[in-house]
């Protein structure tokens, strides 16, 4: 099964990190996709620019809208994501818990809707 | 402390202390677990309810058993109206009985543990199905343990439960000629709720530390109740000697700290008395086993870190025989770490286990980790650096995955 793992986390941590913290955080997340890969669950992910690069866009009563910023305000920001193919939910609570991001944000943890094609 | 705080005090210690005990009289002739553990827990609200007001009862745990009961019976009426009435009648005999001795609610535990661990609950659930039912957690707290989801973990625990009442599991303390095999899956059970709480050495998750206070709970009622059971009290010296290195596994700013950099000072001197003591009357049973040999290993580790003595030979001779007992890879891949400490690196890196062998060793920090440093200190530093990124990649533990990105700088550097 596929599920997605979305990464939440307080963006402005990054900037009060230290060098060598982000080095090592950024290292944590390299060897973490790496596990991913040789166990052969990878599917996908990546990393996202900051909130501040958001932009929505909505079209109400014919109308578009355009806006700065992110759709939702919340204390923690979509940060990134993976997608992983394990054959069950807990299989993948346990990749989600060896996250970099589980432990110093939180990881929704999501199945990907079943369209019934075999 | 005014009356209500009082009667909320006694509840929980109450419920802490004596709720398996309790679950375990009401479900010993119906073998309804599901049933026992709503009337408890109505119980416990009507104490709460009431000792406020009348004061806390002499007996507490008599008197939410009586409470109980009746709501037993309660439920039972309203479920099968018309039915005979035989349960009531056996719940009532049962009242019978044990109003002859108010005082002494006899302790049926040891057998709601069997009944946990029988080979007809699924072994994966055994460990939360004890958490629940002799401890009283919550499913979600369990879950959060096992990193499962709530939602998956209660209808797991649900599933347990009408399991054992329909297929007639027994609430019983197994023949003499049986007890040793059962009594493994009860261990079992309880060392995995054990290293669950284990996975954070530095205890810096309340949840979690608080399991390893729960198998010790367990560990201890086993031992008591089976003091002639030799594993049973290698279990316990086993969780004793890895409890005791506890605060040694953490230094000051909270990095991890392994076991051959960690200072004896540290390590909790009563436990390993205590741990000592336990192997000693278990080895005067003459049953060898798992535990014992493991609490073993743990002894002979105590002594080197003490001494400074070089004990390897006799270390893999321990491991030669737990590997003939168990199979385990996770003891061939740490006889293989014993092996590389006498032959060196090469030799060790021949004794692993291969990840052919058990597909899930692929997904374990620990074999990559030591892959990893016996590659290293054979010179083979590319596969070694590359070890280390999956080690790092597989560890959910900060502290841990900062220690083994040093170990990996390490390498870069030499």
């Amino acid at each position: 099964m596929q599920y997605i793992m979305l990464l939440y986390a307080n963006e402005s941590y990054w900037s009060t990190m230290t060098k060598a913290q982000q080095e090592q955080g950024v290292a944590a997340y390299t060897a973490y996709t790496e596990a991913l890969g040789a166990a052969g669950v990878l599917k996908g992910g990546t990393r996202l620019q900051p909130t501040s690069a958001a932009t929505t866009v909505r079209i109400a009563d014919g109308k578009s809208q355009v806006l700065d910023g992110p759709y939702a305000d919340s204390k923690e920001q979509l940060a990134g994501y993976y997608v992983i193919d394990v054959p069950d939910l807990d299989a993948a609570l346990s990749w989600a818990a060896r996250n970099p991001g589980a432990s110093h944000g939180i990881v929704e943890v999501r199945p990907f809707w079943d369209y019934g094609v075999k | 402390m005014n009356p209500e705080q009082q009667a909320y005090r006694s509840a929980e210690a109450v419920a802490r202390r004596g709720y398996g005990k309790l679950v375990a009289f009401l479900t010993a002739r119906t073998r309804d677990v599901a049933a026992a553990e709503d009337a408890l827990s109505e119980a416990f609200a009507a104490a709460l309810k009431s000792w406020p007001v009348s004061g806390c009862p002499a007996n507490p745990e008599a008197w939410l058993l009586t409470v109980a009961r009746r709501k037993l019976i309660d439920l039972g009426r309203r479920e099968r109206v018309g039915e005979d009435a035989a349960g009531d009648l056996r719940i009532l005999a049962d009242g019978l009985e044990a109003a002859a001795s108010e005082q002494e609610i006899p302790d049926r535990r040891l057998a709601l543990l069997f009944a946990c661990a029988h080979p007809g609950i699924e072994s994966g659930v055994r460990a939360p199905l004890m958490l629940q039912v002799v401890l009283g957690l919550d499913a979600t707290r369990i879950a959060s343990a096992f990193l499962v989801s709530p939602s998956a973990m209660s209808k797991r625990l649900v599933r347990a439960k009408s399991k054992i009442q329909q297929a007639g599991i027994p609430f019983r303390i197994p023949e003499r000629d049986e007890l040793a095999s059962r009594l493994d899956g009860v261990l079992d059970a309880i060392y995995a709720i054990f290293t669950e709480g284990w996975t954070d050495p530095g205890g810096t998750d309340a949840l979690r530390r608080d399991l390893t206070e729960e198998a010790f709970f367990l560990a201890k009622l086993v031992a008591e109740l089976l003091p002639g059971e030799p594993e049973a009290l290698g279990l316990l010296a086993l969780m004793l000697h890895a409890e005791a290195r506890r605060r040694a596994r953490r230094d000051a700013s909270g990095e991890y700290v392994p076991l051959a950099a960690q200072d004896p000072a540290q390590w909790d001197g009563q436990m390993i008395v205590e741990a000592e003591t336990l192997l000693r009357r278990a080895s005067a049973l003459g049953a060898i086993g798992r535990y014992q040999l493991e609490g073993a290993l743990q002894s002979a580790h105590v002594h080197r870190g003490r001494t400074g003595c070089d004990n390897w030979v006799a270390v893999v001779r321990l491991y030669d025989a737990l590997l003939a007992l168990t199979g385990s890879p996770v003891v061939a891949l740490n006889r293989a770490l014993a092996v590389a400490e006498i032959e060196g690196a090469a030799a060790g890196l021949a004794a692993m286990p291969d990840l052919a062998a058990d597909v899930r060793l692929q997904e374990y920090q620990p074999w990559w980790a030591a892959r990893a440093g016996l590659l290293a200190k054979a010179g083979a530093y590319d596969e070694a650096r590359h070890a280390y990124e999956i080690a790092i990649g597989l560890e959910a533990d900060p502290a841990v995955r900062s220690f083994l990105q040093r170990r990996q700088a390490e390498v870069d550097g030499a």
